[in-house]
């Protein structure tokens, strides 16, 4: 297999963002976003995944065989996490809409 | 018996095999040749076969009486985890793969070695390694959570060797990845030629729907059993809800792994029984593309049914069903095979050779086993029958009725081709027949007692309960003979066996091309491939008479 020679300015490019991103996850840590904490703490986190994935560890210079088991991996995991949070965000629904009606509820009724 | 009467050729041995290539226990411990590692395994899994089926017999000892009278409740409790985690991650998950899979996949694609031959060797050390650290738990204190570590029971509360156990278990996930990888690549890249994709034999395509669910899944259940072990030893919170976490989190987690783990365990065995029914019945086995095809689909929606285990967890009731519609689907490829198993008898010249008796067995077993798991797919019939004599009949009439048989029948079908000798066949059928029976009156009681609301993991039980518990004693007994006869005569047999020759039955795979034992670089010439797979009408150097209904196989006179 013929190794694809990346330039050393490449490189320090990535090398750089990624940095900056870390800033931007120290800086994102110290203000409040509310529920966008999370949200924004792991949108950075998964850009600089990708970045390493793409470039140092050269996906996107490798064969396309490559790059579709990286795809499968992916979406392999977001199996095991949508299933598992389809519980989490799923969880007593059923039971609430069950439960004998409130005072309100034969109110509007 | 007639064996004897048949005009049976006289073989002689090679003169060089990959046994005598080389000699020393060095030339062992530091061998990259693929069958030497598969023997490597084949006697490491068979220690942990025993430790494994000593905890069993003591079990069962336990409890021919209500009160039970072998041990106390805490020792029973560490008795069924060891047993539990010695019998799944240290024999069943190896066995085939490691053993079968690793002598026959390089022979079966017509290749020197796998691809990497060092991985391999290294594969078998980190079990090794991790087979030490469990034994070392076992014999400091033990291990009393059961095997599947649910928390916080493991992560706090448990005062057994719980840390040297799921570090062993973490190391020994690494020989499992290795071992998946190997085996993928090798058969991508290291296929003889003309040996395409839909000539590959089943055996090979389970072992590649086997390897995907080993390189996907282990890494799952390795951190989160890591989790546990940091969770015990630096209380960082997880599971523990004290500490923030979440208990069901790590079932959610643990089951992502062991319910594909299942499939590693009952795949590679599916591909035996492809192997051995076609031979013996003499024809090429029915709806090839459909058990291809059924092994991929087993693996991948495998990976979407982990939550019925779950469903009296306090999982969500949407997530319950959701996860109970999935697992009747995955009953649909299991099914296909079955049906296709059959189809291949349909009008097959049928012989009753020892593999295929195994064959027979694990068809009607399988079957019991895979139709139980649909009522316990069923969330209402669950909710009763959860966590009772009736889950543990249900698995072991997969684990050991499907996984174990394939194993031990698969044994006996390679055996001339991994030590050039013949079994004896009259004693190899008894022993068969013996497994059959001991093991179903094992195990069948156990459907009875589980619906009758018997729990599991209980070192007590109401009286009325003795009875069914003491046919089940009686049943381990005559199973436990059913496996000691085949380890003596198998054994006596690398001596004193009749030399078999390159293709004793004759079975129709590239492995059987070459000599008995085969040399250490499997062919003296590349093959090529230039036939169908399972044709044994266009194969005029299997010996068969090429027209008008084919000769039963090599004993098949009755
Ligand atoms: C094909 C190989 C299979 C194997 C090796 C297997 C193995 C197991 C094991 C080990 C357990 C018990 C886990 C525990 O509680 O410790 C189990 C439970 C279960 N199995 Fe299977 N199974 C197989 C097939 C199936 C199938 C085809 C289905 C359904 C479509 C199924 C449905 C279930 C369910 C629902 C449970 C949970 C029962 C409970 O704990 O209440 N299994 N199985
Ligand atoms: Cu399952």
């Amino acid at each position: 297999m013929s190794e694809h020679i990346v330039s050393p300015k490449i490189y320090l490019v990535i090398f750089l963002t990624l940095m900056a991103g870390t800033a931007a996850t120290v800086w994102a840590a110290y203000h409040n976003f509310g529920a966008f904490n999370i949200v924004i703490a792991l949108a950075i986190a998964t850009f600089k995944a990708t970045l390493v994935v793409l470039y140092f560890m050269h996906a996107r210079y490798s064969p396309k065989r490559t790059q579709l088991v990286i795809v499968c991996s992916i979406f392999w995991l977001a199996i095991m996490l949508v299933l598992t949070l389809a519980d989490y965000r799923t969880r007593g629904m059923h039971e609430s809409r069950l439960a004998p009606p409130s005072n309100s509820n034969l109110v509007r009724a | 018996m007639s064996t004897t009467t048949l005009p049976a050729p006289v073989h002689k041995m090679p003169r060089e095999d990959y046994l005598n290539a080389t000699y020393g226990l060095r030339s062992w411990l530091l061998t990259t040749d693929h069958k030497r590692i598969a023997l490597l395994y084949l006697g490491s899994v068979t220690v942990f076969f025993f430790i494994g089926g000593l905890f069993a017999t003591m079990i069962r000892i336990h409890l021919l009486t209500p009160n039970g009278f072998l041990v106390t409740p805490e020792t029973y409790n560490k008795l069924f985890t060891m047993h539990g985690v010695a019998m799944i991650f240290f024999f069943l998950i190896p066995s085939i793969p490691a053993v079968l899979g690793n002598f026959l996949i390089p022979l079966m694609i017509g290749a020197k070695d796998l691809a990497f031959p060092k991985l391999n060797l290294l594969s078998w050390y980190i079990y090794l390694v991790g087979g030490c650290f469990v034994l070392y738990s076992f014999g400091t204190g033990g291990l009393d959570t059961g095997w599947t570590f649910y928390t916080p029971l493991s992560s706090v509360y448990s005062n057994s060797a719980v840390t040297p156990a799921v570090i062993g278990i973490f190391i020994n996930g690494f020989s499992s990845i290795l071992t998946g990888l190997n085996f993928i690549v090798t058969i991508h890249t290291m296929r003889a030629p003309g040996m395409t994709w839909f000539r590959l034999p089943l055996f090979v395509w389970a072992h590649y729907a086997t390897s995907l669910v080993m390189v996907l899944g282990t890494p799952v259940i390795a951190i989160t059993l890591l989790l546990v072990g940091l969770e015990r030893m630096f209380h960082l919170g997880f599971f523990n809800p004290a500490l923030g976490g979440d208990p069901i989190l790590f079932q959610h987690l643990f089951w992502f792994y062991s319910h594909p783990a299942v499939y590693i365990m009952i795949l590679p065995s599916m591909g035996v029984i492809s192997e051995i029914i076609p031979t013996f019945a003499r024809k090429p086995i029915f709806g090839y593309s459909f058990i291809a095809g059924s092994s991929i689909a087993i693996a991948v929606i495998g990976f979407l049914v982990w939550a019925h285990h779950m469903f009296v967890t306090g999982e969500s009731t949407y997530a319950a069903l959701t996860f109970s519609f999935l697992s009747y689907l995955v009953a649909i490829p299991s099914a296909v095979k079955v049906f296709n198993w059959t189809s291949t008898l349909y009008q097959g010249s049928i012989s009753w050779d020892t593999p295929m008796i195994y064959a027979f067995g694990f068809i009607g077993l399988f079957l019991i086993g895979g139709l139980t798991g649909l009522f316990l797919a069923c969330l209402g019939l669950d909710i009763h029958i959860h966590d009772t004599y009736f889950v543990v009949a249900h698995f072991h009439y997969i684990m050991v009725g499907g996984a174990v048989m394939g194993y031990v029948g698969g044994l006996h079908f390679w055996w001339p081709k991994i030590t050039g000798k013949l079994y004896p066949e009259v004693l190899a059928r008894i022993a068969a027949v013996t497994l059959f029976v001991g093991f179903n009156l094992t195990f069948f009681p156990q459907f009875m007692l589980g619906y009758m609301g018997m729990p599991r993991r209980y070192h007590t039980y109401p009286p009325e309960f003795q009875v069914l518990n003491v046919l089940s004693t009686a049943g381990a007994s005559i199973l436990a003979l059913g496996y000691l006869l085949p380890m003596l005569y198998l054994t006596w047999s690398m001596r004193y066996g009749r030399v078999a020759g390159p293709n004793p039955w004759p079975a129709t795979g590239l492995e059987w091309k070459t000599a008995s034992p085969p040399p250490t670089e499997n062919f003296d010439v590349t093959p090529e491939v230039d036939w169908e797979p399972y044709d044994f009408r266009n194969r005029p150097d299997l010996g068969l008479a090429a027209s008008g209904p084919l000769p039963a196989p090599a004993h098949g006179d009755d």
